[in-house]
């Protein structure tokens, strides 16, 4: 079996340069590849093009990378709550391409499943369908929209294997799964690494053949966004 | 005038036994604290959790379970997790039953605005255009009047539209309201002590009514 095993975050991420095309798993701060974020910043490489649902929170995250001026051009669905982001969106500091949440998920499938394009029903009639086909079906109407693919995934996995097997906790997988098919190079984060043949084959969420490099993160934060607590 | 809960509470109304549903961020969110007594209704979130529970004592917080609007949460027994693509498959493909979620804007179209306002504030809009462009029956839970006191419900919307023509019902603090296919704000009811008369000055779309409009019952 072929060990796909590096040392740490920094030797996960060698051959990322400036300009690279990058997915990073997921949704708000839930998910993220937090120790290859890291690593990220320790690097410093610049005018990263980042495709991610979120941008983090202004001092968390990707939010981190667009303080440093590390991102070129974001392709995201939500930046509420990241006034940083805002202010470099309105100001047109930074690129950005706001897509329907489905829409980003799916383009994302699609690049990773050799589905060049696919027509979806969410956009039409608002600014997202300028420029794009529109084609009816059985009477509706319906936009075109393109595969997403990238040169590095970076995705955080709960459990994983040296065969690159990935599970995922809770809703920490979202867009993780369609990420590690959609790139030349997926790098995977987990918080525990076993030896291939010790997870469960039927409960695999992502297939090791996607994965080309893995490795045992470590000092998890997992931060909160909006701890809602009931009292009883 | 009813306050958010309040609105929360009328629109929980509208719940029926079975029913898959999608709550936005906001006084949608509020719904579930309101869900009537012998109804039984399973809650998606489309970061890709189905069978949403309440909030988590605090020893029960996980990091790896929140809503859409990223707030801690739990799962009720005979909950399913599921990714990104897995959850707007769901949505678009016709599965949710009823989506309820907020709104700046709505047409008497039905024309819903709620993600962005050019040159001052861009949230994003996130799952909205594609649970408004993909579902059946759309609930709108929203203010009735801005600040200034202008209308929100409008013959056109003014802001950058998240979908077209598919709003059917909005519940305000004024009134319960339905589009009607040929366009306009069909009075339904009227939130205790208002009068059609104000919820008329305070609508800009059309509005249409027919003989005494009942009061709103919670």
């Amino acid at each position: 079996m072929i060990n796909k095993v590096v040392a740490s975050a920094d030797a996960a991420i060698a051959g990322i340069e400036d300009g690279a095309v990058l997915m990073l798993g997921g949704f708000g701060l839930c998910g993220i590849p937090e120790n290859c974020i890291a690593a990220l910043l320790r690097k410093g490489v610049k005018n990263l093009t980042c495709i991610s649902n979120n941008a983090g929170v202004d001092d968390y995250g990707i939010g981190l990378m667009l303080q440093k001026g590390q991102v070129k051009k974001m392709i995201a669905s939500y930046v509420g709550e990241n006034k940083e982001f805002e202010r470099q969106l309105l100001s047109g500091e930074l690129e950005v391409e706001l897509l329907p949440q489905g829409t980003l998920a799916e383009r994302i499938r699609a690049g990773g499943a050799g589905i060049p394009a696919f027509f979806t029903p969410a956009g039409v009639g608002t600014e997202v369908a300028e420029g794009k086909e529109v084609r009816a079906f059985h009477g509706k109407e319906y936009l075109m929209e393109s595969w997403l693919k990238a040169d590095y995934a970076i995705v955080k996995a709960w459990k994983g294997d040296t065969a690159g097997n990935l599970i995922f906790r809770g809703t920490a997988r979202n867009f993780s799964p369609m990420m590690a098919t959609a790139a030349k190079i997926t790098i995977a984060e987990v918080e525990e690494l076993v030896p291939a043949g010790t997870l469960d084959p039927n409960e695999i969420h992502t297939p090791g053949i996607y994965v080309k490099r893995i490795f045992q993160g470590s000092g998890y934060e997992k931060r909160i966004e909006q701890r809602t607590i009931s009292k009883n | 005038m009813l306050d958010k809960h309040q609105i929360a509470k009328r629109i929980a109304r509208e719940l029926k036994d079975g029913m898959y549903v999608n709550l936005g961020i906001g006084i949608p969110t509020l719904v579930a604290n309101y869900i009537p007594e012998g109804i039984e209704v399973v809650l998606q979130s489309e970061n890709g959790l189905l069978g949403i529970g309440p909030f988590p004592t605090e020893g029960a917080v996980d990091a790896d379970l929140i809503n859409a609007g990223k707030q801690t949460v739990t799962m009720l027994p005979g909950a399913s997790l599921f990714s990104s693509a897995d959850s707007f498959a769901m949505i678009r493909g016709g599965h949710i039953d009823l989506t309820i979620l907020g709104a700046m804007e709505v047409s008497e179209e039905g024309d819903i605005a709620n993600w962005k306002i050019p040159d001052k504030m861009v949230k994003g809009m996130g799952g909205a255009m594609d649970l408004v462009a993909s579902a059946e029956n759309i609930i709108v839970a929203m203010q009735h009047v801005n600040k200034e006191g202008k209308s929100k419900l409008l013959k056109r919307c003014t802001l950058p539209v998240t979908g077209v023509r598919c709003v059917k019902k909005i519940v305000t603090e004024m009134a319960v309201l339905e589009i009607i296919p040929e366009g306009g704000f069909k009075l339904l009811e009227k939130a205790p002590g208002v009068t059609v008369e104000e919820i008329r000055r305070s609508t800009e779309g059309k509005l249409i009514f027919e003989g005494e409009v009942p009061e709103m019952q919670f």
